[in-house]
């Protein structure tokens, strides 16, 4: 508890920024109306504005998972944008705003652009995307320019936050650096350092292995050593049973150094929920299956997240996914941003990235846009398959400025230029 | 959490020598959200007296005006049970509708009006005959309850919407919205009723708000060193009776902050034990007991030394707390 130089100099930030949060013309204790809060002007006549949302979802090929328990519902994430939405038209009633939802579905190898055009043309300013990388760099440059702001629900790659990064775009799916920092901190936490992973064959594999090597330098995790699974997908159920996985996942992870974990890079589950129970070694599983990190668990209930839950189980018939929030906060963060600055869209888009912003999104401190690449600042939950495990950052990881910021790219390496 | 422990005990012990024990006796009630009891204190020794079972999930607590029922929010029970605070028995419930969190009572002592959380509803019962009078639809996730001392204006805040709603106590319309910080979380009246101060968790101030203009005339943020801004998360806040102080529990930062209710300036942080989330005078305002939820134990405030003088352990989670005058 000692007042080291790194406290004070965070404290006077943090004065700073509280000071820069109140919005005030004179920080000092004045008896003039509003102060602290602003509020949206009015309609002179008194009318309702519309806000309308679109959410564009590109349809793709999905490779069956292992468990039936992860086959993603079809209307995944654009639950999320309705619940929110139901949460934004509850305080619209009192501000005389109204939001709608518009929902374009993307056929396999349909055309993207001109989906979003529709939405463009039809006065949709906000639109949330649910796509993969490559598609939404597409999009977000056809509509460079224009008053329309893309919300990143899904993609989690690094370089949309990093060269590719765009300043029409803002992400609420945390991105793969996120998650693996946060699993780290947790296993390092846990004191489990000594990592064997087991890694698939696809570039996404690939992609969160880099990103976990990344974290084991950053927090102090060792990978003692990287073995590869090669069998390609098959076809995910038989009838001859599960003596050959039985056989198989022992022989896998047989004769590896010492290690305390074993963490799998599998994104497409493939062979990872294969692995618990399965390993040579008596090791719990983390990385894609077993112990995972998330944006959202169906059973997560802090900081009123129960909720979140009751609410969105009772319209929705299913529990909610980690796309559904993703959706849901950036339909919400539509609506926070609309409730404080009106509708005007030069308006509503400077705020979303501004000190003033910060959503209460059931994470225990509110959520908020980095400023160098438009990622979701977030606590990121870690989590076994029936409940969440714990809530990265993990305490004793320290951050100058906000220990949230330990989690993914952060300012001084992100190689992001907004245009 | 070494130190404050040591530092807890330290002040106890200093404070105890010093024989500022409070001249008369009170019973404290605190309601342990996760051990589904309410542990009953005595105010003056300091101990636990009893531990009462209750309904699933006890949140909010209060008292009724003559003191012999305390109306408690048993949120996973969708209900306000009634407890006899003589025979320690549940003797009735109120509907309240789904998952009630906190709760006032009109200043004659009826009706009580409970915060919906999951239905975004207020809901007002007359205790008497335990009906249900109105039920006012309000923002998303309702939770901070206060009713003014002329009993004419109640007000919700909603921690989605993020609004105080005044709403008028003879039409249940909602006369006024005010927007504050993001995750408002309780609602009180200064005892003149000019002044209504609201806590907003996740943004981390409190909003002085002008009961009759309904303007903020404050927003008053908190800045503690060594605690990181995103850990400092106002919940519970009582204003003395004579508008002099505000005691402000502000979560995860385990510090209740005290405030000059007259120049609206932070005096002082009062270490207490971990996630602090609400507070409750005794009816002399000699001591002000809070409770927190994460180190399961209540910290006793001497009020007029500005001291932390005890914890006391009681149930899993302690949440709200009520003080009978007996």
């Amino acid at each position: 508890m000692s007042l080291g130089f790194r406290e004070q100099f965070r404290c006077s930030v943090c004065i700073l920024l509280l000071l820069l949060s109140l919005a005030a013309p004179l920080p000092g204790r004045a008896e003039t109306e509003g102060e602290g809060e602003t509020t949206p002007p009015p309609p002179a006549d008194g009318a309702l504005t519309t806000v309308p949302i679109g959410y564009l979802k590109q349809e793709v090929k999905k490779v069956i998972p292992l468990s039936r328990l992860n086959v993603e519902p079809e209307d995944a994430g654009i639950a999320g944008a309705e619940i929110a939405l139901k949460d934004n038209n509850t305080t619209g009633r009192f501000t005389k705003q109204q939001f709608t939802l518009d929902v374009e579905r993307v056929p396999v190898d349909g055309d993207a652009i001109k989906a979003l055009e529709t939405l463009v043309e039809s006065g949709h300013h906000f639109v949330l995307v649910d796509a993969p990388a490559a598609t939404l760099l597409q999009l977000a440059d056809a509509v460079k320019g224009k008053d329309v702001l893309l919300f990143n629900v899904r993609a989690t790659d690094e370089n949309l936050r990093q060269e590719d990064c765009r300043a029409n775009v803002l992400h609420t799916a945390p991105d793969r650096a996120m998650l693996a920092d946060a699993l780290a901190q947790y296993l390092v936490w846990k004191k489990w350092q000594r990592w064997l992973v087991v890694k698939g064959v696809f570039p996404e594999d690939l992609a969160y292995l880099d990103m976990l090597r990344r974290a084991a330098k950053r927090f102090g995790g060792t990978i003692v050593e990287e073995r590869e699974y090669k069998e390609t997908p098959g076809a995910r159920r038989s009838d001859t049973g599960q003596q050959q996985i039985q056989q198989q996942m022992p022989l896998l992870t047989q004769g590896a150094p010492a290690y305390d974990v074993v963490v799998v890079a599998d994104e497409k589950e493939v062979f990872g929920p294969y692995l618990p129970y399965r390993t040579w070694d008596a090791r719990p599983v983390a990385g894609t299956a077993g112990l995972q990190a998330m944006s959202w668990h169906p059973a997560h209930e802090q900081w009123g997240a129960t909720q979140m839950q009751n609410r969105f189980q009772r319209a929705e018939k299913r529990f909610m996914l980690p796309l559904d929030y993703q959706a849901w906060v950036a339909v919400r963060a539509v609506g926070e941003g609309v409730s404080r600055v009106g509708a005007d869209f030069a308006k509503a888009n400077t705020f979303l990235r501004s000190d003033e912003f910060g959503l209460a999104a059931f994470k225990g401190q509110k959520v908020t846009f980095r400023r160098w690449d438009g990622q979701l600042r977030q606590p990121i939950l870690v989590a076994a398959p029936d409940l969440p495990v714990s809530t990265s950052p993990q305490e004793g990881f320290l951050h100058e400025h906000a220990e949230v910021d330990t989690l993914g790219i952060d300012q001084p390496e992100s190689k992001c230029k907004l245009q | 959490m070494r130190v404050s422990a040591l530092a807890v005990s330290v002040a106890a012990t200093i404070g105890l020598a010093a024989g500022q024990g409070p001249a008369a006796a009170y019973t404290v009630y605190v309601s342990n959200e996760k051990g589904n009891s309410i542990t009953v204190l005595d105010s003056t020794t300091l101990e636990v007296l009893e531990t009462i079972p209750v309904g699933m999930r006890p949140r909010g607590i209060i008292l009724t005006n003559d003191d012999k029922h305390l109306l408690i929010c048993a949120s996973d029970e969708d209900t306000v049970q009634v407890l006899d605070v003589n025979s320690h028995e549940i003797v009735g419930d109120l509907p309240s509708g789904p998952d009630p969190e906190l709760l006032d009572l009109h200043p004659s002592g009826s009706p009580v009006y409970v915060a919906n959380e999951d239905d975004n509803l207020l809901t007002v019962i007359d205790l008497a005959d335990k009906k249900v009078l109105a039920e006012v639809e309000v923002g998303v996730e309702p939770e901070g309850v206060g009713a003014s001392p002329d009993g004419k204006t109640v007000v919700v805040t909603s921690e989605t919407t993020n609004m105080a709603h005044f709403i008028d106590t003879e039409s249940y319309e909602i006369t006024d919205n005010v927007l504050v910080g993001s995750r408002p979380r309780f609602a009180e009246f200064t005892s003149d009723g000019t002044r209504l101060w609201v806590t907003s968790e996740v943004a981390g101030v409190l909003s002085v708000i002008d009961a009759k203009t309904r303007k903020i005339i404050k927003v008053i943020g908190f800045a503690i060193p060594g605690v990181q801004p995103e850990h400092i998360q106002p919940v519970g806040v009582r204003v003395t009776k004579d508008g002099s102080k505000a005691f402000v529990a502000l979560g995860p930062a385990n510090r209740v902050a005290v405030i000059d209710a007259k120049t609206l300036e932070v005096e002082k942080y009062l270490l207490v034990g971990q996630r602090v989330w609400q507070l409750a005078f005794t009816p002399d305002e000699k001591q002000l007991f809070v409770t927190n939820g994460n180190s399961n134990d209540v910290s006793v405030i001497d009020v007029p030394s500005l001291t932390v003088v005890k914890s006391i352990p009681v149930g899993t989670a302690p949440w709200g707390v009520a003080i009978s005058r007996q």
